[in-house]
């Protein structure tokens, strides 16, 4: 099937081929190698979206990622909001429409997968135009290793889109050979569909794949949709080219109004006719290629309307050849039409004023106002620009060291001086790691006259007397216009990033490519200042909007984070163990039974652990092994209490400090040996405190010899806890003493436990008689099982850390992160006993002393007990000291940190820190509670067993 | 992403480094011969440099090692890495006599 | 058409009712009000000011207004070494939000916020505050005691603050996943319904405008490289376009503020770290509220015109290049996908990077320094958009009165000595 724009003999898409795709509801066919917009282009159809703003109709202004104009929604096969319909290879199955402004996301979760890759090259060449593939030719001949980066899925860059002979050839032959000798290099690596979007320090350039876009429905699952490149070049050579800009003049938004060199492409690389009568507006010579293809390939050009009162001589000759019209030192000031351009208005322009004005018909305008080098990455890379007013342009005003650009990205427009250019870009970066590169003998253009000057142009002037009637688009996806730009300099505004601000241009998808140029221009006419003070607004990155599921890549799902489990993780999920999260770690939280709900299965847990045996999991507690001849003086300095003088076979509890007196972390000390001691910290906090005591060592103490080794996940450590757990022991272990004597509180002992080597700790973190048995984590479960089988007689119970938390609240052991917030320090705690008087000094002491540290009404730890027995009070709920809650702000006590129905008191009760709470003792405080205040009484923090009878069983 | 050369590891990517903030802050010699103005000094306030500033840095995912840097706040480049025991930053002659980057600010 | 560069056309009324209608045939996305056809005059420094501003962010602007407003106080410069809010004041997430856990800080952010509420008729400036309210998510059970915590807090502090179970979450931001099967299941939030956002540029040019209109000087371009002190007491600055005389100077340099504070000798507890901040292209509505989860790092709300806006991690290491590193952006979409997954498709459409000064206690610094007439106001880390009215307004105070405020009043610089911080880790928006 063929469509009525399809101009015969012309562009490489593959017409054997037909594919079939909607567009606004409507059905049509493309080929493969067309763009959305090339295939709607050569339907005929022009007008893709209503602007946003002022909901003019819009079509294609370009035909690559700088298009402004021609946004689309891709709803099928997976709705994409936003892209551009130039940029969109198209598929069978396509279903698109025209956006205005807003896209839409799915609200189905997205099935495709997205990774990412690193790679590391000596060059990295973005850009397979002629200057790119120059470079990456005459690099990879060098024996480089190099990395090619195209974003089409063809190289060959700007040779697609032209009708350039290279060596009497078509070009793009030649860079068809280029491509084939490169990828027989075993160091080369092309990448096709490929977009450098990012560059950061050290030669960090992130790069897009699209993989399977150009698949459509029929994507393979199992292939990353898109793949974010991480590459790391030596040298980077920018060839990204160079974007057309268009000249602001009334109306030069409407549908058929194209970039000239856009024109091109669409009739070179797709085989598209834009339309059947052009007028053609330049300001350079880069617009009469286009003009004589167009005309070549049957379009009619009704005029070429060239702001410079001189055009060159062959350009005349060869448009008089064909029949073509030339109007020097005119400008299009105006058009007509609706939904597709009409007529083009034109008049002289000379002197600053226009003459009389003229119409033209036609149904397509091209427009060339001169290029501007795409140098978005390398001013990303923090390269300096210059503004040069030739060509009316910033291009790179030098190379840094590990970054340049060649071709028309550093002003060179001529294909003999891009191919030129790219062979030296490689040559300069290859010198700069130290490697030569050969001559590339490179191909001849056909010879072309020297290009006249162009005349930098921003905007006619509008003949509409009034300026705000007139409608002059600046950023045409931000509706923004020359009108809106002067408001902003009458405003006051004198820098182009308030202009920017003011009137939004260049913060749309485009980032201003087709607008940023012209705006700094239109600025600097206005404030009479030289563009080159005046400057530009900054690249920043992405230089291409990226998916955020591409950025993800793999880090999703159970992949955002890992999970950390512990070897007795399987039998927890066999025996029905609800989980919660600390840190990264999942713990047994409690084991519920049947129709058990969370209390009454924490109650007997608790029951359990008090009036007969139970068992928990504590592998997730942090253990750190610490060695050396010094380790005893290290733990001094880091721990409150003296460690140093702890005896081998004992264990001894202890606190750090930061260096503001704050408590940070708990835990147990066992001294192994005369060498060697092991440390517990809590769960959430082993990474740091690690890091905290190697940062201490490494950096203050140097010359300590101490090594510390994180040993957290060498060892299962099960608690076994209550009245009837020396029983069970006794049963496991045949060869310990258990005996209150033989092995008293606060004591190791090596020990055969189930037949397996393991260390029992007589320690104890709900005040009952409790051991822990330290076996490798390999022979974890056959201690644990064993355990659980021999204290079946005993109805030996598994509990988690909610039981964990009442039983030590009962007996006012402090969580570190949650009776304490980072302000509490150990005597805040009631631990006076756990800080030092003896030791000179340790980390944290010196700021006990501080004016705040002194005062007496600190925040203190203390219990409280609900006057209603039945009454849980929430955690965090806050402390008065009124039974009435007075207007706000009401003045706080202090706040609950735990709060628990207890089994063994028969009542709730809670841990609170309170402001001279110690001083309270026997008050009764209030908690606000749903508009009204619960009494409460403050006691000592230990409800439970204070004579602390029980630990010996 | 900057790649930082560990002294011992050679160049990784940042993020397996942990920053440490200023370099050669000791732990003063006796803490109770300051008062708390000059105590508050020591716990709370660090350099904050802008430009050329010696640092501390950890290869956290590498070898563990602690070691210092002097690297530029503006640009972000590393100068120099050096040992965590040294007393004094290496001298600038001992840097690379001028910053590799430049901050380029596109607006002005 | 060319405008002379330091001519000054009329002022407007202050009373000047601007345009926000949208146009007839408008797209959807376009609901942003147009700015003035006047913002302030570009005047040539002149020799000497009462009092001499240091940075032409919204801190600045709005201390500078309320000295004027409040306080009479009208020969003041404000100095700006670049373009007005062209520092974090462009580049920060709008957030506006009082529920801070102590009271000393929900002290002046409510009463930023209350200003907030007003700010639109006050300043006759379209700043697009939205109270579309705050969800800080809670992922642990700690997190879940920590946020009740501040909840309990917030209400006594007369601040509106409740928590809502998973089921309420939902409801009032139907596409955060609260499913139970993620990595952090989201086990509740605490909400805030006044909270909301404003457009930053608008908020900026709102007080710069009616600070121009007091007649108050707005000098861009104009760095200050020195302080002048005499005998313990500052008077003037040395500018970048001249040496400027000044009764009092105020320093509101935000991630500079140690650069500046070192001109007077004095070292501060900052330290400066690039914040990054993203958005994504004009969306559809999705998001109808502001989420904020410390636990998996995201804050995220869908600004007027559609786009997402987000912030990103605090880079580690001091950087004063407005620029960060890639891995923390690719960190922060993993972050935003595993609570909102149907921002899949959304695209980043363009990051950027501020300076933020952080505090040992995530807690500003605020008030008089050990030089005479020279005052300080910095620190704010990651908060300081939704003080800017608040602090503006406690901070001219200070300045026109030499006495703190009592609502900036317990964030002085000696709290690091005695021991006295205000310690907000838990409540700022990045773990820092």
């Amino acid at each position: 099937m063929n469509t009525p724009f399809r101009a015969h003999g012309h562009g490489h898409v593959d017409r054997d081929t037909t594919l079939s795709f909607t567009f606004d509801g409507i059905t049509h066919t493309g080929h493969p190698g067309d763009t959305l917009a090339s295939a709607l282009l050569a339907n005929g159809v022009h007008r893709v979206a209503g602007s946003i703003k002022y909901g003019r109709p819009r079509g294609v202004l370009a035909a690559g990622a700088e298009e402004p104009n021609a946004l689309v929604q891709i709803e099928a096969p997976f709705p994409e909001p936003m892209l551009t319909a130039t940029t969109v290879e198209l598929y069978d199955g396509l279903v698109a429409r025209g956006l205005s402004g807003q896209g839409r996301l799915s609200s189905r979760p997205d099935p495709a997968r997205y990774d990412t890759m690193h790679a590391h090259c000596d060059l990295l060449v973005v850009g397979a135009g002629p200057a790119g593939l120059a470079t990456t030719l005459a690099a990879a001949r060098a024996g480089a290793r190099v990395i090619l980066i195209d974003e089409l899925p063809r190289p060959g860059g700007s040779l697609l889109g032209g009708q350039e002979l290279l060596d009497g050839a078509p070009a793009t032959v030649w860079a068809d050979g280029v491509v084939a000798e490169l990828d027989a290099h075993a160091d080369v690596q092309v990448l096709r569909r490929t977009t450098a979007f990012g560059h950061y320090d050290d030669g960090l350039v992130l790069a897009l794949e699209k993989r399977t876009d150009h698949l459509g429905a029929t994507a393979p699952a199992h292939i990353s949709r898109q793949r974010v490149w991480r590459i790391r070049a030596k040298q980077v050579v920018y060839a990204t080219g160079a974007y057309e800009r268009p000249v602001a003049f009334d109306n030069n938004d409407r549908p058929g109004i194209m970039l000239a060199g856009s024109a091109r492409t669409y009739l070179n690389r797709f085989g598209v006719l834009p339309g059947r009568r052009a007028v053609v507006f330049t300001t350079n010579d880069s617009a009469y290629p286009a003009a004589l293809e167009l005309a070549d390939a049957g379009i009619r050009i009704a005029a070429v309307i060239d702001a410079r009162e001189e055009v060159p001589e062959h350009w005349r000759a060869a448009c008089h050849e064909r029949g073509i019209g030339i109007r020097a030192g005119h400008v299009v000031t105006g058009t007509s039409g609706v939904e597709r351009v009409t007529r083009a208005h034109v008049a002289a322009f000379g002197r600053g004023r226009l003459g009389e004005r003229q119409g033209i018909g036609c149904d397509l305008l091209l427009v060339s106002g001169g290029w501007n080098p795409a140098v978005a990455l390398f001013s990303q890379a923090r390269g300096a620009l210059r503004y040069d007013t030739g060509i009316g342009a910033f291009v790179p005003a030098h190379a840094l060291d590990g970054v340049r650009t060649a071709g028309s990205a550093s002003g060179t427009f001529t294909l003999a001086g891009a191919l030129a250019d790219g062979v030296d870009a490689a040559r300069r970066a290859l010198s700069a790691i130290g490697r030569t590169c050969r001559t590339t003998a490179l191909p001849s253009p056909a010879p072309l006259p020297d290009a006249a000057p162009a005349h930098v142009l921003w905007r006619v002037p509008s003949p509409q007397d009034d300026q705000d009637g007139a409608k002059q688009f600046v950023d045409l996806q931000r509706d923004a216009l020359v009108s809106d730009v002067l408001r902003a300099t009458g405003a006051g505004l004198r820098s182009v990033e308030h202009v920017k601000r003011y009137t939004t241009i260049g913060t749309a998808h485009d980032q201003g490519r087709t607008s940023g140029v012209m705006t700094s221009g239109i600025v600097a006419e206005a404030l009479g200042v030289d563009v080159a003070d005046l400057g530009t607004t900054r690249s920043r990155p992405p230089a291409l909007p990226v998916a955020f599921a591409a950025l993800a890549g793999r880090n999703r799902g159970e992949l955002f984070d890992p999970i950390r489990v512990t070897a007795l993780h399987p039998w927890h999920v066999e025996h029905g163990a609800r989980f919660e999260d600390v840190g990264q770690w999942k713990r047994p939280w409690y084991y519920p039974r049947a129709d058990e709900t969370m209390d009454e299965a924490v109650l007997r847990e608790c029951r359990a652990a008090r009036t007969g045996v139970a068992m928990m999991d504590g592998s997730t507690l942090g253990k750190i092994n610490v060695q050396g001849p010094d380790a005893g003086v290290l733990l001094d300095r880091l721990y409150t209490n003296m460690m140093s003088t702890l005896k081998v076979g004992r264990i001894r509890y202890g606190v750090m400090c930061g260096v503001d007196g704050m408590a940070i972390d708990d835990g147990t000390v066992i001294r192994v040996a005369e060498r060697e001691f092991l440390l517990t910290t809590t769960t959430g906090n082993a990474a740091k405190v690690l890091a905290w005591m190697e940062e201490w060592l490494q950096t203050e103490w140097p010359d300590l010899r101490v090594h510390l080794t994180s040993v957290t996940e060498h060892w299962v450590t099960i608690p076994l806890v209550g009245p009837r757990s020396r029983d069970v022991l006794a049963l496991v272990a045949p060869g310990l003493d258990v005996g209150k004597d033989a092995f008293p509180f606060m004591s190791w002992r090596d020990a055969t436990v189930a037949g397996v080597a393991a260390r029992v700790c007589r320690i104890s973190f709900s005040g009952e008689l409790a051991y822990e048995i330290n076996v490798p984590a390999w022979d974890g479960i056959t201690v644990w099982k064993a355990l659980h089988t021999a204290g079946g007689a005993f109805g030996i119970t598994p509990y988690g850390t909610e039981t964990m938390h009442v039983l030590r609240a009962e007996k006012a052991y402090p969580i570190i992160g949650q009776d304490t917030d980072g302000t509490v320090t150990p005597q805040d705690l009631g631990m006076s006993w756990v800080v030092s008087k003896k030791k000179p000094d340790f980390v944290g002491k010196r700021s006990f002393t501080r004016a705040e540290n002194r005062r007496g009404d600190r925040k203190q730890l203390v219990g409280l007990l609900p006057a209603d027995e039945r009454v849980l009070l929430p955690e965090g709920a806050q402390i008065i000291a009124t039974s009435e809650i007075p207007a706000p702000p009401v003045p706080m006590l202090g706040h609950i940190t735990s709060s628990y129905r207890s089994d063994a008191l028969r009542r709730t009760f809670a841990l609170a820190l309170v402001r001279s709470g110690t001083q309270r003792i026997g008050e009764t405080l209030y908690v606000p509670l749903d508009g009204r205040t619960v009494p409460v009484t403050v006691t000592e923090p230990v409800l439970f067993d204070k004579e602390g009878t029980r630990r010996d069983g | 992403m900057q790649l930082i050369a560990c002294p011992w590891c050679g160049e990784r990517e940042e993020n397996e480094f942990h920053y440490g903030g200023q370099a050669h802050v000791a732990y003063p010699q006796d803490p109770y011969a300051l008062d708390d103005e000059q105590w508050a000094e020591y716990v709370f306030f660090r350099d904050n440099t802008k430009g050329p500033f010696a640092e501390r840095w950890v290869h956290a995912a590498g070898c563990r090692r602690w070691f210092n840097a002097l690297r530029d706040t503006v640009t972000h480049e590393f100068l120099a890495v050096y040992d965590v025991r040294a007393k004094h930053p290496p001298t600038t002659s001992a840097a690379p006599a001028a910053p590799r980057r430049k901050d380029q600010e596109a607006s002005r | 058409m060319t405008l002379p560069r330091d001519n000054a056309p009329a002022r407007p009324s202050p009373a000047t009712t601007l345009n926000r209608a949208p146009h007839p045939d408008a797209g959807p996305g376009d609901a942003l009000p147009d700015h003035p056809d006047f913002l302030w005059r570009n005047p040539e420094p002149k020799r000497s000011y009462d009092v001499v501003i240091v940075g032409g962010g919204g801190h600045g602007l709005a201390t500078a207004y309320y000295l004027a407003k409040n306080h009479g106080i009208t020969n003041v410069a404000v100095l700006e070494k670049g373009w007005l809010a062209g520092g974090n004041m462009a580049r920060n997430t709008t957030i506006i939000r009082s529920n801070y856990l102590w009271d000393e800080s929900s002290g002046i952010y409510e009463h930023s916020l209350k200003l907030w509420e007003t700010l639109e008729e006050d300043l006759d400036y379209p700043i697009l505050f939205s109270q579309r309210g705050v969800l800080n998510l809670a992922h642990s059970l700690q997190d879940i005691r920590d946020s009740k915590r501040r909840v309990h807090a917030n209400q006594l502090n007369g601040i509106d603050a409740e928590w809502l179970e998973p089921d309420e979450v939902a409801k009032v931001c139907p596409i955060v996943n609260v499913s139970p099967d993620v990595r952090y299941p989201v086990l509740g939030a605490t909400y805030q319904p006044r909270a909301g956002i404003a457009k930053h540029d608008y908020v900026a040019w709102g007080f710069a405008r009616r600070a121009d209109v007091y007649g108050i000087d707005l000098i861009q371009d104009c760095e200050v490289t020195g302080l002048d002190i005499q005998g313990g007491r500052i008077r003037g600055v040395r500018t970048t376009r001249g040496p400027i005389a000044a009764g009092k100077v105020a320093l509101a340099g935000a991630g500079h503020s140690s650069v500046l504070a070192s001109m007077a000798g004095l070292r501060l507890p900052l330290q400066s770290h690039p914040l990054q901040a993203l958005v994504s292209e004009l969306l559809e509505p999705v998001h109808p509220t502001v989420v904020m989860s410390n636990a998996v790092h995201v804050y995220v709300s869908q600004a007027h015109k559609g786009e997402l806006v987000m912030g990103a991690g605090i880079d580690s290491y001091n950087g004063y290049g407005q620029r960060g590193a890639f891995h923390i952006l690719e960190r922060q979409m993993a972050a935003a996908l595993e609570l909102f997954p149907v921002f899949a498709r959304a695209h980043m459409l363009r990051t950027w990077a501020g300076i933020v000064d952080v505090t040992p206690d995530a807690s500003p610094i605020v008030g008089l320094t050990p030089v005479e007439d020279l005052y300080l106001n910095c620190g704010w880390g990651t908060g300081g958009f939704k003080a800017t009215p608040g602090v503006g307004w406690c901070y001219a105070h200070t300045i026109a009165t030499g006495q703190p405020h009592p609502y900036n009043a317990p964030f002085t610089l000696d709290r690091f000595t005695t021991g006295a911080l205000v310690d907000e880790h838990g409540a700022a928006a990045v773990a820092h």
